[in-house]
């Protein structure tokens, strides 16, 4: 890696992009469920966190995910007018909408954080959302932060050098 | 003189606000200066960096290093006065948190050094003539230090046992943490030597906040008047109080201007923009993504609002592609 931090290119066919996903408990997290009860099929590039709305996800969670590692994070909520605490998906869409706007200048590319309304009976959307988020990022590459933030810290002296948590 | 105390203050990517913030202390200086023996302050006193290296290994009590690292020579420095002392202190938002020199982490440096030595509108650069580390001239070698690839806090360079924050720290506390130190009554290892708690808790205007607020436009300081009795965010100012630490007894809202965040975030947030972000973005009252968008717009710049002194220190540190 040079300093610049740009990691070397994947060698194609064995990288798999890893998602974070938050699904809200009343809608996508149930969706999934009834995904995988149905059968459905998809890319296995998902590891699903629970939250009980897409109100309860932090911005600070999205930046963590994608600075411990995650190529891509997913947040599924309710569609508008039907969250469960009345107003959770609208305050997500409010932040997700400024959100983008940060990424975009911090350099994140639009496909890599996503937001969806999948409703509990949605299974199949479940599928064909994780399924194109995969193909994406696929087409992006590796956003592999962890090992950019370690190349950029060898800049300075490796002894003493103490990157915060 | 020999029995009190060393204290050293160093400057690295700063303003040299932070040296005056010292000076603020006013008469209160009388008392430091009583009290310990400054060995090493560039701004004020001829000391070099020769007088430093001979000095013994975790002889001076403390080092106060203001101002972020951006050069190899402060890297140098920092590594240098951090062996020389039994305490190292980040002074001031830069060194706590990269401050205003972090906006630069927007930027890769090759774009930085191209508009600074070519581009600028105000340059005359024909050869487009650039600092190099080292230079030959008549058999002599004159040399720079290095740019590094993006800025740093101090503990993103060497181990610091406290911070004391602020665009510059206030004399009140500048006055506590070098009563602190002094005494020996320092709290735990790591900690921010200001109260833990949002700046809101202290604001004078904390009455007139509403328990939910509600944004149909952002407004702007140099656009719009400032009602000088109203919670400054519920008139639809951008104000940085709910994420940033108090202990500056809100003096920017006591000035009638909506704080800018230079504190940093309390113990409990990993990331000051995304935690403000999050508290400015739920309270925008639309539902319409085009509305929101239109509401949301009133902030031009999130990056340079949202982490105007914290970029380098925040969860992606830089721009990452």
């Amino acid at each position: 890696m040079n300093p610049q931090g740009n990691p070397p290119a994947a060698t194609p066919g064995d990288w798999q992009p890893q998602i974070a996903a938050f699904f809200c408990n009343w809608c996508t997290y149930t969706a999934a469920d009834l995904a995988g009860v149905s059968r459905l099929k998809y890319a296995p590039n998902i590891r699903v966190i629970r939250v009980m709305c897409s109100g309860r996800v932090d911005p600070q969670f999205i930046l963590e995910a994608l600075v411990k590692g995650a190529d891509g994070v997913l947040i599924g909520g309710c569609h508008p007018g039907d969250c469960h605490y009345v107003e959770g998906n609208y305050k997500m869409l409010r932040r997700f909408r400024l959100l983008k706007r940060m990424l975009a200048d911090l350099g994140v590319e639009d496909d890599r954080v996503r937001l969806e309304w999948i409703s509990a009976s949605e299974g199949d959307k479940v599928r064909t959302v994780v399924n194109d988020m995969v193909e994406k990022l696929k087409a992006l590459g590796p956003l592999r932060l962890p090992e950019r933030l370690k190349a950029w810290d060898r800049e300075i002296g490796p002894e003493e050098v103490k990157s915060h948590a | 003189m020999p029995d009190k105390p060393k204290v050293a203050f160093y400057w690295c990517a700063s303003c040299g606000g932070c040296e005056e913030a010292v000076v603020d202390l006013a008469e209160d200086i009388l008392g430091v200066v009583e009290a310990v023996d400054i060995v090493f302050w560039p701004v004020a006193m001829d000391f070099k960096r020769k007088d430093v290296e001979a000095m013994p290994d975790g002889s001076i009590l403390a080092t106060l290093l203001n101002g972020a690292i951006r050069s190899s020579e402060q890297e140098e420095m920092a590594h240098l006065l951090r062996r020389k002392s039994k305490v190292m202190i980040a002074f001031g938002a830069c060194s706590h948190l990269g401050g205003i020199p972090g906006l630069a982490n927007q930027f890769d440096r090759e774009r930085i050094m191209k508009y600074v030595y070519e581009d600028a509108p105000s340059n005359v650069n024909e050869k487009k003539t650039r600092p190099v580390t080292a230079f030959k001239d008549n058999g002599r070698v004159a040399t720079l230090p290095e740019l590094r690839e993006g800025v740093r806090s101090l503990d993103q360079v060497v181990d610091v046992d406290y911070y004391i924050p602020g665009c510059p720290p206030t004399p009140k506390i500048v006055k506590n943490a070098v009563g602190a130190l002094l005494t020996g009554n320092v709290p735990p290892k790591g900690a921010t030597l200001a109260p833990d708690i949002a700046l809101c808790d202290e604001c004078p205007r904390k009455d007139s906040k509403p328990t939910d607020l509600s944004f149909a436009e952002f407004k702007r300081p140099h656009l719009a008047a400032i009602d000088p009795e109203k919670c400054v965010l519920a008139q639809g100012f951008l104000c940085m109080g709910p994420a940033t630490r108090g202990g500056c007894e809100a003096l920017c809202i006591r000035g009638n201007m909506p704080c800018s965040g230079c504190f940093g975030p309390t113990s409990r947030v990993k990331d000051q923009g995304a935690k403000m972000l999050s508290s400015l973005a739920s309270n925008v009252g639309a539902k319409e993504e085009n509305e929101i968008d239109r509401i949301l717009a009133g902030i031009p710049d999130p990056v340079g609002t949202l982490y105007r002194y914290g970029l380098a220190r925040s969860l992606l540190r830089k721009k990452v592609t």
